[in-house]
This record gives structure tokens, sequence and C-alpha cells, in this order.
């Protein structure tokens, strides 16, 4: 058992991937900026030196051929992950992502996988803007046989890494810029978090937040907050967009009878919309609110600063909604939903 | 520096082993055979799936594959019966996936523009123009990584090399110097538009050179030429010599899709295709090696024979077998 011991974020990626390369001589790290000094911020640095120029290298700017040519090689048996900086360049291979390698499996029958791990970094923080900026976890939630892994903490950061390496189909796998330098618990031992399996990440009994990536620790934020006005509030991060932890999801709406899903992307659509739409339909009878969606709204990303505190959700706008949640009661539903306005708007 | 040049003709025919041009006959005419049986068997509507024909091209992949080995991997295009063919792929499995059997070489699941025969070095085709090109390349890194002598092969089409895809791919592979052969099968037309409406310059070979690949263009309906062509590319590439691209003029007899001609759509000349139909691949092979005297009729009609078998049992084979339980498909 080794000893509790405190990383980063990007600590805890690079970990992850140094560790799966230690143990498994087929996987390689490749992308642009991959063995420079900056090391992707950190969650490549330095795996060149340690494993050669042959297994973390720099790869040209031409993304739609360095997903394919990861494709292929997963399709010949390496274990490539491919880091995009900004997660804005994976839009430039989609091809490959979507028409080539989510396809790959069943079309031919099964016979051939493809393992491959796409890194995509959403670049939230000094005015990055519009096309730096963007949450794409829904275009990818969209299409079967991609797995979408968006981790919010270093312990994650880590096992889910280590598991989309270890997957064996290909992996969308969403970091969070801002998320980098979060510091928290992270075994030095090589450990899997498993897909499809989300995490309580505070218990409560008044209402469910399901929040996504970086709106965890947001999430949080609201819940600590309306813990002192005696709102108990369940925070529940599935981790995987797919698979999804139904089952983790609907025992605590059950429970709680009311859902708020705070996603970090856009709401139409979005992640949110699927979740609403599933809880909806399965524990229609145990619901005594509508379902809450708080997201970014139908808008690029601005770059101001003032712009930014305005566009994305923070812990007082998370706050409103659930409290609007626990307003909204479904007295009657031959009587129809209750009117709701003069309530603060969420996104 | 790499170059850009024409192949010469082939050489005589005399220069090559009785089993190599026997090879290449049987090759070229499996394919003929097995597309022309989808011709006359298209129209009863059993076979539920876009065809593109290879027939009046069978000489690029049968001259190529020629100088291959199972462990190679053959990536295709929309159009990629022959490369299957040419190479071994199995007759069964490929006539049970056009008519969605599970006993096809995908279950039933791909259809005519993915084929799949592993064992017999055919790595798989996609329907996006170019798609399969980066992932040719892919492999081919896998190749130099775990040390092994494979060669990867993509064919595609002139319409691939309007995808900047193509020149992404040419300049990683030229970089790296990975064993590929990028093989160009130019029938001069996507669909129903001519090379000309879509590229400034008649020059797909002499692309190559800009990103460090050689290239050569050769007759493509000369099986021979292609053959030998195909086969110094292969060897530079097993010896660590880098890639090459191979640009193989031909000519597409039947419609861009479907088992029928196309010269009443008026984006072709009848007058076009009879000056390359009197080029067919398969009669001036048999021309030639008639002519030379190292083959003799009775050789060519006893692989035509065989093929007539087996091919007859592909058919039979596919259309007795069932079709896929549909649980099966999320299992
Ligand atoms: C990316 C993409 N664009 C367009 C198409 C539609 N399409 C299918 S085949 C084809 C023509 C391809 O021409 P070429 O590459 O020369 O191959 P050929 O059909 O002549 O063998 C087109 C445009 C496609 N399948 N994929
Ligand atoms: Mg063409």
């Amino acid at each position: 058992m080794s000893a509790p011991r405190t990383l980063s974020y990007g600590e805890a990626l690079r970990e992850a991937q140094a560790q799966s390369m230690r143990r498994d001589g087929d996987v390689i790290v490749m992308g642009q900026g991959v063995d420079d000094s900056g090391g992707i911020f950190g969650s490549t640095l330095n795996l060149h030196k340690e494993f050669g120029e042959h297994r973390a290298f720099d790869m040209p700017l031409a993304e739609e051929s360095i997903t394919g040519i990861a494709n292929g090689a997963a399709l010949a048996g390496l274990k490539p992950v491919v880091v995009h900086a900004r997660i804005d360049f994976l839009l430039l291979a989609m091809n490959q992502i979507v028409t080539h390698a989510a396809k790959w499996r069943f079309m031919f029958g099964d016979a051939n996988r493809m393992g491959v791990v796409y890194r995509g970094v959403i670049g939230r923080g000094w005015g990055q803007g519009a096309q730096h900026a963007q949450s794409l976890q829904a275009l990818f939630m969209h299409v079967p046989g991609l797995a979408v892994a968006m981790p919010s903490c270093p312990y994650d950061a880590k096992g889910l890494l280590t598991q989309a390496i270890a997957y064996g189909d290909p992996v969308v796998f969403i970091e969070h810029r801002q998320l980098y330098g979060m510091k928290g618990e992270v075994p030095e031992d090589y450990y899997l978090v498993p897909f499809g399996k989300a995490r309580i990440a505070r218990a409560g009994t008044d209402v469910t937040v399901v929040a996504i990536s970086q709106m965890v620790e947001v999430a949080l934020a609201a819940a600590e907050a309306l813990a002192k006005e005696g709102i108990s509030v369940e925070v529940v991060d599935p981790r995987t967009l797919a698979p999804l932890d139904e089952e983790t999801i609907f025992a605590s709406v059950a429970k709680t009878g009311r859902l708020v899903v705070v996603d970090n992307g856009w709401t139409v659509c979005g992640a949110s919309a699927e979740i609403a739409a599933r809880v909806g339909a399965h524990l229609f009878e145990s619901l005594k609110a509508p379902v809450e969606r708080v997201g970014f709204p139908s808008l690029p990303v601005p770059s101001s600063h003032v712009l930014e505190a305005a566009y994305y959700p923070n812990w007082e706008t998370v706050a409103a909604a659930i409290q609007k949640a626990m307003r909204r009661q479904v007295r009657s539903r031959a009587a129809g939903v209750q009117d709701d306005k003069g309530l603060r708007e969420s996104w | 520096m790499a170059h850009s040049s024409r192949a010469p003709s082939a050489t005589s025919p005399r220069q090559h082993q009785r089993e190599r041009l026997l090879w290449l006959y049987r090759a070229m005419l499996r394919m003929r055979m097995a597309e022309e049986k989808v011709a006359e068997l298209y129209p009863q509507q059993e076979m539920r799936c876009p065809v593109h024909l290879h027939v009046g091209q069978e000489a690029v992949s049968a001259g190529v594959c020629a100088n291959l080995t199972p462990e190679d991997r053959i990536f295709g295009s929309h159009r990629s019966h022959g490369p299957y063919l040419a190479f071994g792929g199995n007759l069964g499995a490929f006539f049970a996936e056009l008519y969605g059997k599970a006993a096809g070489c995908c279950r039933g699941r791909g259809g005519s523009m993915h084929l799949l025969d592993r064992p017999a070095g055919y790595w798989g085709s996609s329907a996006i123009v170019g798609g399969t090109i980066p992932i040719a390349v892919g492999t081919a890194l896998e190749a130099v990584y775990h040390r092994k002598n494979s060669v990867s092969v993509v064919f595609f089409g002139d319409g691939a090399a309007d995808e900047g895809i193509l020149y992404e791919s040419l300049s990683y592979a030229g970089l790296k110097k990975l064993p590929v052969l990028f093989v160009c099968e130019n029938n001069q037309y996507a669909t129903n538009s001519h090379q000309r409406a879509r590229q400034a310059l008649d020059n797909i070979s002499e692309r190559g050179p800009v990103f460090g690949v050689p290239g050569v263009r050769v007759d493509g309906n000369s099986v021979l030429a292609v053959y030998e062509v195909a086969r110094e590319s292969v060897r530079r590439a097993r010896m660590s010599g880098g890639p090459t691209l191979l640009e193989c003029d031909t000519y597409r007899w039947k419609g861009h899709v479907g088992p029928v001609g196309d010269i009443p759509m008026g984006y072709r000349t009848q007058q076009e295709l009879d000056g390359w139909v009197a080029r067919c691949p398969l009669r001036q092979f048999e021309q030639m090696v008639f002519a030379e005297g190292v083959l003799k009729q009775s050789d060519l009609d006893g692989v035509k024979q065989g093929l007539a078998r087996e091919i007859d049992e592909a058919v039979a084979f596919a259309k007795a077998s069932p079709f896929p339980d549909p649980a099966e498909m999320t299992a």
C-alpha cells in the first residue's frame, strides 16, 4: 500500500501515461508539442526523455492525419494517446474520429478494434475566447462507438486516463484547463477508474445535482452554501458521459425527487438534455419538480473577463437553479406546471 | 532527393516465371469474373447495397498485390473489390457480404464498400474518399515501431487527390520514411467529374516529391508494368527506403456506381470508352503472352474454368446462407 500523496490534475495525467507506458510497451503518446518544454501544461512533460522519442513525439499541424495515423497504429496493435492542447483542434479530425474510429469495430463485424485515446483540453481561461475554449462533449456523446470521459479531479484524471488507454475502443478524453492546477490525493500505484461508474462527490437528500467536469467544483460550492440554508444537495459526477451510469443517477433522483443538471457546455442539445430526458422517462412518478438545467448560453465563448463572468455558470447561478428546483412542486399533475415567473432565471 | 518519373513499358513476359504470370492473370480474371457476376445478379435486387465496380482497372490491384505477403496491410476505398479479390480475399464471404448475410466478411454490417479479410492481408476500406490513407500510414508507423517487415498499401482514386488528407499523409510518411505504397488509380473521373474540372494540373505522381516521396506514373492497364514498378517500390519500402506514390493510368468501364455503363449520362463519350476497352488489361496480357509464347490458351482456359466453379460455389453459398440475427448487433 502506498502512503497518501497529493498531485495536481496535470501531474496525475502525466503519471497515468507514464505508468501505462511502463506497463505496456505498445502505449505511445503523440501530438503537437508533446515533447516540448511545456509538455502540454505538464501533462506530457519529459515523457520522451523517459521513454524515448519513438514513444512520445511531436506531430505536424495536420490534425486529420495525426488522428488517422493514430487510428491506423491502433488497428495494428499500438495503443496511441493523441493529444490536442485544445479540443477545438479535434474538429479538424472529426472525419477520422466520428466516421472511422467510431465505426470501425461495428462496420467490420467486430473483427478489429481501434483502441485509441484522443485527449482534448477545454482551454477556458485568460480570455481564450470563442475558438479555444469550446466544450464539445455533447458532439462525441452523440456518436455511438465513442466513449467520452471527463475527469473533474486529480484522482479521476489518473484513473480514467489509465482506463482509457486500456479500454480497447476509441475514447474521447476531455480535460479542463482550469482544473490542471487542482490538487488532490492520488495513489502512487497504477489503478483504473472504470467507465460508466459515477462518483457521489457529496451525499445529500433533498436534491440531486449531476455536474460535469469543472462544474463539479462549482456544484460543490453551491451545495456548501445551500447547506447553511438547510438544503441537502447530493452531487453526482458521472465521470464518463458515454457510457453513462444511469443506475447511480436514477438511484439518487429516486431518493431526492429533484434533479438539476449542470453541464460544462451548451444547454441546447447538450449532455444535460440527454440526462434530463432519461431521468424524465424513467422517474416520472418520483419527480417532485421539473428537471432544471444549467449550462452555457447559446453563444460562442466571449473573451473579456467581464463577459466571461456573465457567460459561465458559477456557484450562485447553480444555487439559484437548485433553489428553483426546491421551490417548484408538482402539486397536482392534472393542474399542470406551476407558474415560475419571478424566479431567477438560470442559463 | 525524391523524383517523379514515368515508368518504362514492362519488360518482356519472358523475364517472368510462369507461376508469376499465371498468378497475375488469375488475379485479374478473378476480379473480372466476380464483378461480372455481381453485375449479372445485381438486377435481381438481392444485393441491396451500392456497388462500385472495378471492371477495366484490374491490372492495378493485380500488379501491386503480386508483390505482397499476407503480413502486409492493404487498404481500399469505396471501389475496393479489386484489391480484396486480387489478393485472395475469400469469395464466399465477399458475395455473402454483398447479400447482407451473416457469413459476409463483415457479418452483413459493411456491404460492398467495407470489405475485410485480415488473413489475406486486406485490412479494410472506407467509403469516405481518402479515409484510409492516414490509417494505412498509421499501420506503417506500427510496422516500424515493432520492426516488422510489413508494407502498407493504400488504393485510392484521382478524386482522393483532391482531398487535403492525401497531402498530410504523404508529408508524414515522407518525413518518417514509412513503408507505405500510395497507389492512385487514376481513371480520370470522380463520379462524373473529370480530373481537369477539379485539378489545375494532370500531375498527381509529381506531388509526391515535394513531400520527399518519389512518384512514378505507370500504364495502369499493363499488369507487368504495374508489377515491375510496384516490386521496386515495395522492395525499397521493406529496406527502410520510405514510401512511394504510384499513379496508375486506367479507366472504369461501368458507371461510377451500379452494374451498367453510363455513356447516356453524357459526361464522357462512347469513343473514349471504346479506346480504353480496346486496351483491356486482360486482353493485352493474353495477346502478349501468346505472342511471346510463354503461356498457351489451354493454360488460361484452365484458370478460367477453375474460377467459374469457385465463383458459382461462392454465390450459391452466399444465397443459401442465413441473414444476420438483428439481436447480434447489440450483443
Ligand atoms: C469525403 C467524400 N466526399 C465525397 C464522396 C462522394 N463520392 C463517392 S465516390 C466519389 C468519387 C471518387 O472518385 P475517385 O477518388 O477518383 O475514385 P473512383 O470512383 O474513380 O474509383 C465521390 C465524390 C465521398 N464518398 N467521400
Ligand atoms: Mg477516379
